[in-house]
C-alpha cells in the first residue's frame, strides 16, 4: 500500500498534540485536542483509500480511480465532530456562566465515599478548593444574600470565621 | 416485509422532527412520543416473529447490492434487542411523562426533551439494525449524541460537572472505534459486517489481533468493562431518574451488542477469549464491590450495573453457541431489571426526598407499594431463584462447565459470589431505606441537596419559609440566614452532616431548631402530601415494568430458547449468507483490497 509520507506525519503530529491537550484540565484545551484528533482520524481514513490523485467514481484520463468510500466516511466523520464541537461550545460557555472554572472536576460523592469517617481536621483543602471559589462568584453576582450575611456575622456575639463561603452556597441551593 | 426494517428507525426521527416544531404544546408532544414508541414496540414484536419463522431479514438500502451499499440487517438478536428495548424506552417515558419532567418545570427545557429522547430511540435501534460497520458508528454516534442533551439537562451545575466526564469519555471511545473502522478499511477495503468477516478470515494473525483489540477497547468504554467502567457510576446518578433509567438500561447494552457482534461475526476465533473471560470476572468483582461501598442509592445501582456486565462478558467470552444463547437471554434481563429498579429509585427519591441511605428510612409504612416495587427486581437482580435474574445466571454458569476451562470455571465462581453480594448490597438498600424507621432530626429538617427533583427544592422551601418567622421570633441571636444554615441542606460537598458549618451553624441555632421542628410538626402538610402521593402514572409505569420483568421468568422457556436460535445462528454463517443471497461477490474495492494483503 502507498501512503503520502507527509499526511502520515501530519497525521502522527495531530494525533500526539491531540492526545496530550486532552489530558489537559481545561475543558476549552480538551475541545482543542478532541478536534485534532478528530482531525487526524479523517486523515487515517484518507490515508486508507490507497492511491491518492484519480477520480472518484467516474474512470480518469489514465484510468485510475480513487477509491470513493474513505471520502465519504470521513465527510460523515467531520460532519459528527463538527456537532459535537459544537455541543461542547455550549457546554463550556454553560460551565464558564455559572461561574466555575471550565474544568473537569473531582466527582463529590467520591470525595464524600473517601473521606467518610475521617475527622475533618485530617482532610486537606485539596478537596474543598472548587467550591470555595464558586461561592465567591455567587456571591459577588448576587447583592442581597451577601448584606445579610455582613448583618449576621456583625450582629452575632461570637462570630464564627467570616465570610463563611458554605452559607453562600447554602443559600444559593435553597432557592 | 423488509420495508418494515427502516421504519424502526424512521419513525422516531420523524417523530424526534414533528415533537421538535411543536415545540410550545406539551400534550400533543407527549402524545406523539408516546404513539411513536409504541408502534416501534409493536414493530419490534412483529420483526420478532417474522424473523424467527422465515429467516433474517436484509434491507439493501437504495436497492445497492450488499457490499456496495448500506445494508440493513434484522436477525433473532436485533429483533429481540430492538422489540426489548422498544419497550423499556416506552415505559420509561410514560414515567418521566408522570413525572412532569417536561410540563414547564424550571429544571428542564420542555422543547428539547421529547426530541431528544425520540433521537436517543432512534440511535439505539440505528446500532441494533447496523449491517454496516460505519452505519454502527453512525448510530453510536446519535445515540451518543442525544445523551449528551439528557445529561445535561437543565443545565444545573452538577450536571454539567458530570455531563463533561461523560462527553470527553465518550468521545474518546468513539474516536477509538473510527480508527479502528479505518484500521479495518485499510485492512479489508470494505465496512459490511458480512463482507468483513469473510475478509479477515483471510488476513494474518497478528493484523487479526491488533484490530480486534482495538474494536474491543472502543466497545470496551462504552459497555463499562472493567479498566475502562470508571466513568459510569459517577456521571450516570446525577441525571434526571428517567434518563438515568433508559441510560443503565440500553447504552451499556449497545457497547455489549456491538461486541457480541465482534466476537461471534467479525473475530470468531478464540484467540481473545481468555482475556475477556478474565476481564468478565474482574468487571463483576471490582462493580460489586463498589457498590457495597456506596451510601447513595443511585450510585449503588451504578455500580451494581457495572458489576452485571461482566456476567455479559462472561457469556461472550465462552466463545460457544450456549454462551451467546445465555448472555441473550440475560442481556433481556438486564436490560428489564436494570431500568426497573432506577425507576423505583425515582419514586423513592419522591416521596423520601433523597436517595441517600443515611437519610431515607421508614418509606415502608409510608409508601409500601414502593417497597414492593422496589425488592421484587431487587431479588431479581441478586439471582434468587423463581426470576429470571437466577435461569439467566444458571445458563450462564452451564456454558461455563460445558467450557470447561480453569478460566471458565473461575468465572463461575466469581459470578456465584457476586451474586450473593449483589443480594447483599441490595437487600441492605431496602432494609436501610424501606424497612427501618425514618431517622428523625435530620431528615426532617434537611433533605439533602444532592437530588434535583422537584420535590425536593419545593420541600426545602416549604421547610425554610415555615421556620423563618419561628427564627424571627426566637433568640436574638440567630438570624434568618442563620435559621437557614440550619433548616436548609449542606452544600453539595458536604454530603455529610458533620461538616464544621453546618455543625457551628446548628450550634448557633439550637432554639430556633426546635421551633422549627414544632412547626414542622405543626404543618405536618408540608411533607405529609408530598410523601403519600406518588402519581398513579409512574407508579403505573414502575408496576408496568415489575411485570414485565416477571413476565421474563413466567415466559422464561419460550424466551430462552428463542435466545438458543439467536445463539445458534449468529455462531453459523446465517448472517452471511442472508446478506449475500446470491454468493458472495468476487470483486471488492480492488485498490484497497490489494493494498491490505500487501501490507
Amino acid at each position: 500500500m502507498s501512503l503520502s509520507l507527509v499526511l502520515l506525519i501530519t497525521m502522527a503530529v495531530l494525533f500526539a498534540c491531540g492526545v496530550y491537550l486532552m489530558l489537559e484540565k481545561s475543558m476549552t484545551r480538551v475541545l482543542l485536542g478532541f478536534l485534532l484528533v478528530g482531525n487526524a482520524t479523517n486523515l487515517l481514513i484518507l490515508s486508507m483509500a490507497g492511491v491518492p490523485g484519480g477520480a472518484p467514481i467516474a474512470d480518469g484520463a489514465d484510468g485510475a480511480t480513487t477509491d470513493p468510500l474513505p471520502q465519504a466516511l470521513a465527510l460523515t466523520a467531520i460532519v459528527i465532530t463538527f456537532g459535537v464541537s459544537a455541543f461542547l461550545l455550549a457546554l463550556i460557555y454553560r460551565s464558564w456562566k455559572l461561574g466555575r472554572p471550565d474544568e473537569v472536576e473531582v466527582d463529590e460523592a467520591d470525595v464524600a465515599v473517601r473521606t467518610e469517617g475521617v475527622p475533618e481536621e485530617e482532610l486537606d483543602g485539596d478537596t474543598r478548593a472548587g467550591d470555595s471559589e464558586f461561592a465567591d462568584e455567587t456571591g459577588g453576582a448576587d447583592a442581597v444574600p451577601d448584606e445579610h450575611e455582613v448583618g449576621d456575622d456583625a450582629s452575632d456575639p461570637d462570630p464564627g470565621p467570616a465570610p463563611d463561603p458554605r452559607s453562600a452556597s447554602t443559600e444559593e441551593a435553597t432557592r | 416485509m423488509t420495508s418494515l426494517v427502516p421504519l424502526v428507525v424512521l419513525a422516531p426521527l420523524l417523530g424526534a422532527a414533528i415533537t421538535l416544531t411543536l415545540a410550545g404544546r406539551p400534550r400533543i408532544q407527549r402524545l406523539i412520543a408516546v404513539a411513536v414508541l409504541a408502534g416501534v414496540a409493536v414493530l419490534g414484536g412483529v420483526l420478532l416473529v417474522l424473523v424467527d419463522l422465515h429467516g433474517t431479514l436484509v434491507m439493501q438500502v437504495g436497492g445497492w447490492a450488499a457490499p456496495f451499499g448500506i445494508a440493513l440487517v434484522v436477525d433473532r438478536l436485533s429483533a429481540l434487542l430492538v422489540a426489548v428495548s422498544a419497550i423499556v424506552l416506552l415505559a420509561v417515558l410514560l414515567f418521566s411523562v408522570g413525572q412532569g419532567l417536561a410540563d414547564g418545570h424550571d429544571e428542564t427545557p420542555v422543547s428539547i426533551y421529547y426530541p431528544s429522547y425520540l433521537i436517543l430511540a432512534a440511535g439505539v435501534f440505528t446500532a441494533f439494525i447496523a449491517g454496516d460497520l460505519f452505519n454502527l458508528y453512525v448510530g453510536f454516534e446519535i445515540v451518543l449524541v442525544a445523551s449528551y442533551v439528557l445529561i445535561t439537562l437543565g443545565g444545573s451545575e452538577s450536571r454539567i460537572r458530570v455531563g463533561q466526564t461523560y462527553i470527553v469519555v465518550s468521545l474518546v471511545s468513539s474516536m477509538l472505534f473510527l480508527t479502528s473502522i479505518a484500521m479495518l478499511y485499510g485492512a479489508t477495503g470494505t465496512v459490511n459486517l458480512a463482507h468483513l468477516a469473510l475478509r479477515i478470515a483471510e488476513l494474518p494473525e497478528g493484523t487479526q489481533i491488533v484490530l480486534h483489540v482495538m474494536l474491543l477497547l472502543g466497545f470496551g468504554v462504552k459497555s463499562a468493562v472493567f479498566p475502562l467502567s470508571f466513568w459510569l457510576p459517577d456521571s450516570y446518578p446525577t441525571a434526571p431518574a428517567p434518563v438515568t433509567a433508559v441510560f443503565a438500561g440500553l447504552l451499556t447494552k449497545i457497547g455489549v451488542y456491538a461486541i457480541i457482534r465482534t466476537e461471534t461475526l467479525l473475530f470468531p476465533g478464540p484467540e481473545l477469549n481468555a482475556v475477556l473471560l478474565v476481564v468478565a470476572s474482574l468487571t463483576m468483582l471490582v462493580g460489586i464491590l463498589g457498590a457495597i461501598a456506596q451510601t447513595d442509592l443511585k450510585r449503588m445501582l451504578s455500580f451494581t450495573l457495572v458489576s452485571h456486565i461482566g456476567y455479559l462478558i462472561f457469556g461472550v467470552g465462552l466463545g460457544s453457541a450456549v454462551g451467546t444463547a445465555a448472555t441473550i437471554y440475560y442481556i433481556v434481563h438486564h436490560i428489564v431489571v436494570q431500568t426497573t429498579l432506577f425507576l423505583a429509585t425515582g419514586l423513592v427519591e419522591r416521596i423520601g426526598g433523597t436517595t441517600s441511605l443515611r437519610r431515607l428510612g421508614g418509606l415502608l409504612q409510608a409508601s409500601p407499594l414502593v417497597a414492593v416495587l422496589f425488592f421484587i427486581p431487587a431479588l431479581n437482580l441478586g439471582g434468587i431463584p423463581p426470576f429470571s435474574g437466577f435461569l439467566g445466571k444458571l445458563g450462564l454458569f452451564q456454558a461455563g462447565a460445558e467450557n470447561g476451562t480453569p478460566l471458565a470455571w473461575v468465572g463461575i465462581g466469581v459470578g456465584a459470589l457476586v451474586s450473593l453480594l449483589t443480594l447483599y448490597a441490595l437487600i441492605r438498600a431496602w432494609s436501610l431505606a424501606f424497612w427501618r424507621p425514618r431517622p428523625e432530626p435530620i431528615a426532617a429538617g434537611a433533605p439533602e441537596t444532592g437530588s434535583l427533583s422537584l420535590t425536593t427544592v419545593d420541600a426545602q422551601t416549604s421547610v425554610v419559609e415555615v421556620v423563618r418567622p419561628g427564627g424571627g421570633a426566637g433568640a436574638a441571636g440567630a438570624s434568618p440566614s442563620g435559621v437557614v444554615r440550619a433548616a436548609g441542606p449542606g452544600s453539595p460537598s458536604s454530603t455529610g452532616p458533620e461538616s464544621p458549618a453546618s455543625a457551628e451553624a446548628a450550634d448557633r441555632a439550637v432554639p430556633t431548631r426546635d421551633d422549627a421542628r414544632r412547626a414542622v410538626g405543626a404543618h405536618p402538610s408540608t411533607r405529609g402530601k408530598r410523601r403519600g402521593a406518588a402519581p398513579t402514572l409512574l407508579v403505573g409505569a414502575t408496576a408496568g415494568m415489575v411485570l414485565v420483568s416477571v413476565a421474563l421468568t413466567i415466559g422464561a422457556g419460550p424466551l430462552y430458547e428463542l435466545a438458543e436460535r439467536a445463539g445458534q445462528s449468529l455462531e453459523s454463517s446465517s448472517y452471511i449468507s442472508a446478506v449475500f443471497p446470491d454468493g458472495v461477490p468476487g470483486i471488492g474495492d480492488g485498490t484497497a483490497t490489494e493494498g491490505g494483503s500487501h501490507g
